[in-house]
C-alpha cells in the first residue's frame, strides 16, 4: 500500500523542482544551440537564459514569471495499491498543486474562461489535468509533473494520406514561422508532433512527444526516427532563432508520436514546449521509498503497443 | 563561451527623460531602475471600460506599465513572497493601449513580443513612449532579483493575484531589449523583413493542405498579429 501522505509531499517536492530546476538533457541541448548560434540578439537571448537557469536555481526561484498550468501524469505498475484509493490521490494531487502555488510560489495561473475567477492556487474545474498510464508488473506509481506554458506554440490540423510528408513539412514549418515570429513559441523548443488517432487523441500524443520525452531520445521506429532527425535539422534552418530574430536556434527537438486513425484520414498536432521546459518525475514505492528523476520514461513498449494482448 | 557581441547595455530610469528615451536604438539592452507597475487585461477594462479611478497617481508614481503577472503570493500579514517576474504577449492589448497611454502618461511599455509598427505610430509616437521586450522567454529568475520590494498591490480582490496592480521598486532590473523607438520602428519587424526573405528556400518540398481553411494565408511575411 502506497501511503498517501508520501504522494503529497512528493507532490509538492515536484512542483517546486518543474518550476525552479531545467531538466539536464533540455539544458545540454540548449548549451549546444548557444555554442552554434552566430545572430548577435540570438546569442545575447541565450546566454541570458543561461544565466537565468542558474540564478533560479541559486535562489530556489522559478525560472520563469509564467510558471505555466501546473498537470499531473500519474503511471501506475500493474500491483500498486494506493492508501485511499484513487480519489485519495486526486484529492493529494490538488492540494499540492495548490500548497506549491503559495510555497515557491508560482504564479496562479488558472481562471474560469468565462467569468475569470481566480482562486489564486492553480486549482479549479477541470484543473490540474490529471491523466493516467499503467503498466505491467511493479508496485511503484511514478508522479510526472508538466507545467507547459499555454497560449502559444499548438496548432492541429485534419490532413489527408494524400497530403503524404510534404503536407506534413508544410504543417510543421507553418506552425513553427507562425509562432515563431517574435518569440511568441519561447523558442528554442522541444517541439511535439502528434500523428493520427482523432482529434483529440492527436493532440494529447503531439503534446505527450513535446513534455514527457528527452531530448535525443528516438521513436523506436526507425523511419519515423529518421524524420524527427530532419525535422529538427529543418526547423533550425529557417533562419530564426530565439525571440524570432535572425538566427538558427529554433528546435532543441523533435519527438514524433503516432496512434491508429481513421482509414481515410491523418490527422497532427504540432506542440511547442518552452524555453522553461518544466517536467520533473518521482518514483514511490509501497514501502515509502521515492526516487526523483527528470525522464518520465512515459512512452514504453507497453504504451506503444500495437497488439490485441500484452 | 560568453561571446562578444556589439550590443549597447543601458541604464534606464523608470521615470525616463525624452532625452534618454531619444537616445535609445531598438536592439539596446535596456535595465531599469525606479518603480514600475503591472497592468494588464483587467486593470485596462476596469480603468478604461469601467471608468474605475486609478489607484496609482500616474505617471508621477511611475511611467513603465510592465504587462506581466508575477509567480508571487501575499501572506496573511500582508507581507509578500516574490519570485520569478516574466512578461505577458502584449499584441492582446492593442485596443487599450492608446486610451491607456492617454490615461497613465506612460513612457515605457514593457511586455512580451512587441506591438504592432502601426500601433506604435499611431499611439506610441504621439505620446513619446517606447517600447521594451523582456528577454527569453523569460528570464523570470534575472528579473526577480531586479525587484527591491513590492510596495504595494493594489484590486487584489477586484482581479485575482495573476491581474491585480503590483507596484515594484526595481534597481538595475533586466535585461530588456528596446524593440520600438521614439520613430515608431520596430526590431521585430525588421528582423521578421529579414528571416521573410528566405522562408521560399525553405519551403521547398513541401505542399499547401489539400483541405483550406478560412482566413487561411501563405503570405509568409504576415506580421499575424
Amino acid at each position: 500500500m502506497i501511503n498517501i501522505e508520501v504522494i503529497q509531499k512528493t507532490a509538492e517536492s515536484l512542483m517546486a523542482k518543474a518550476a525552479i530546476e531545467i531538466p539536464d538533457d533540455y539544458l545540454t541541448g540548449l548549451q549546444k544551440a548557444a555554442n552554434d548560434e552566430d545572430g548577435d540578439l540570438s546569442s545575447f537571448v541565450l546566454e541570458a537564459m543561461l544565466e537565468n537557469y542558474v540564478a533560479a536555481k541559486e535562489d530556489r526561484r522559478a525560472m520563469c514569471g509564467d510558471t505555466g498550468c501546473p498537470r499531473w501524469y500519474v503511471k501506475m505498475g500493474n500491483e500498486a495499491q494506493i492508501d485511499g484509493g484513487p480519489i485519495a490521490l486526486e484529492a493529494a494531487l490538488r492540494r499540492a498543486t495548490a500548497n506549491a502555488t503559495k510555497s515557491v510560489p508560482l504564479r496562479p495561473n488558472r481562471v474560469h474562461p468565462l467569468w475569470r475567477t481566480d482562486h489564486d492556487n492553480n486549482v479549479g474545474i477541470g484543473a490540474p489535468e490529471i491523466e493516467y498510464g499503467f503498466e505491467p508488473d511493479g508496485n511503484w506509481i511514478d508522479l510526472v509533473t508538466v507545467h507547459k506554458g499555454g497560449l502559444f506554440g499548438t496548432d492541429y490540423r485534419m490532413l489527408f494520406p494524400s497530403d503524404g510528408i510534404e503536407g506534413i513539412k508544410r504543417f510543421y514549418l507553418d506552425s513553427l514561422v507562425a509562432f515563431g515570429k517574435r518569440g511568441l513559441a519561447c523558442q528554442p523548443a522541444i517541439i511535439g508532433i502528434g500523428l493520427g488517432g482523432s482529434k483529440d487523441t492527436c493532440m494529447v500524443l503531439g503534446k505527450r512527444a513535446a513534455c514527457l520525452r528527452m531530448v535525443g531520445d528516438r521513436n523506436p521506429d526507425p523511419k519515423i526516427a529518421a524524420l524527427e532527425d530532419e525535422f529538427k535539422e529543418l526547423g533550425n534552418n529557417i533562419g530564426m532563432g530565439a525571440m524570432g530574430f535572425v538566427g538558427k536556434s529554433m528546435v532543441i527537438d523533435c519527438n514524433i508520436e503516432v496512434g491508429y486513425c481513421h482509414t481515410g484520414g491523418m490527422q497532427m498536432s504540432v506542440h511547442a514546449f518552452c524555453l522553461s521546459s518544466r517536467r520533473a518525475v518521482a518514483r514511490i514505492y509501497d514501502d515509502g521509498r521515492v526516487e526523483f528523476r527528470t525522464d518520465p520514461a512515459w512512452f514504453t513498449d507497453y504504451q506503444r503497443r500495437e497488439t490485441v494482448e500484452w | 563561451m560568453v561571446k562578444d557581441n556589439k550590443l549597447r547595455k543601458i541604464r534606464l530610469s523608470a521615470n525616463p527623460t525624452a532625452e534618454a528615451l531619444a537616445d535609445l536604438r531598438i536592439g539596446d539592452i535596456v535595465y531599469l531602475d525606479g518603480t514600475v507597475y503591472t497592468a494588464r487585461e483587467g486593470v485596462y477594462k476596469r480603468v478604461l471600460e469601467d471608468g474605475i479611478a486609478m489607484p496609482m497617481d500616474l505617471p508621477a508614481d511611475s511611467a513603465a506599465n510592465f504587462h506581466c503577472s508575477p509567480a508571487a503570493t501575499q501572506h496573511d500579514d500582508g507581507s509578500f513572497d516574490l519570485g520569478a517576474v516574466t512578461a505577458t504577449a502584449s499584441f492582446r492589448f492593442s485596443k487599450w493601449i492608446g486610451p491607456w497611454l492617454d490615461a497613465s502618461g506612460a513612457k515605457l511599455i514593457i511586455g512580451k513580443g512587441g506591438m504592432s509598427s502601426k500601433d506604435y505610430r499611431e499611439h506610441f509616437v504621439p505620446h513619446g513612449a517606447i517600447y521594451l521586450t523582456t528577454v527569453g522567454y523569460g528570464t523570470g529568475a534575472l528579473l526577480g532579483r531586479g525587484v527591491k520590494q513590492v510596495s504595494n498591490l493594489h484590486w487584489k480582490k477586484e482581479l485575482g493575484l495573476a491581474q491585480a496592480m503590483w507596484v515594484l521598486d526595481v534597481e538595475n532590473f533586466g535585461p530588456f531589449i528596446v524593440e520600438s523607438d521614439l520613430d515608431g520602428n520596430s526590431l521585430f519587424e525588421r528582423e521578421n523583413a529579414r528571416i521573410s526573405a528566405s522562408l521560399d528556400k525553405v519551403y521547398e518540398g513541401t505542399r499547401p493542405a489539400i483541405l483550406k481553411r478560412f482566413g487561411e494565408t501563405d503570405d509568409r511575411s504576415d506580421e499575424m498579429i
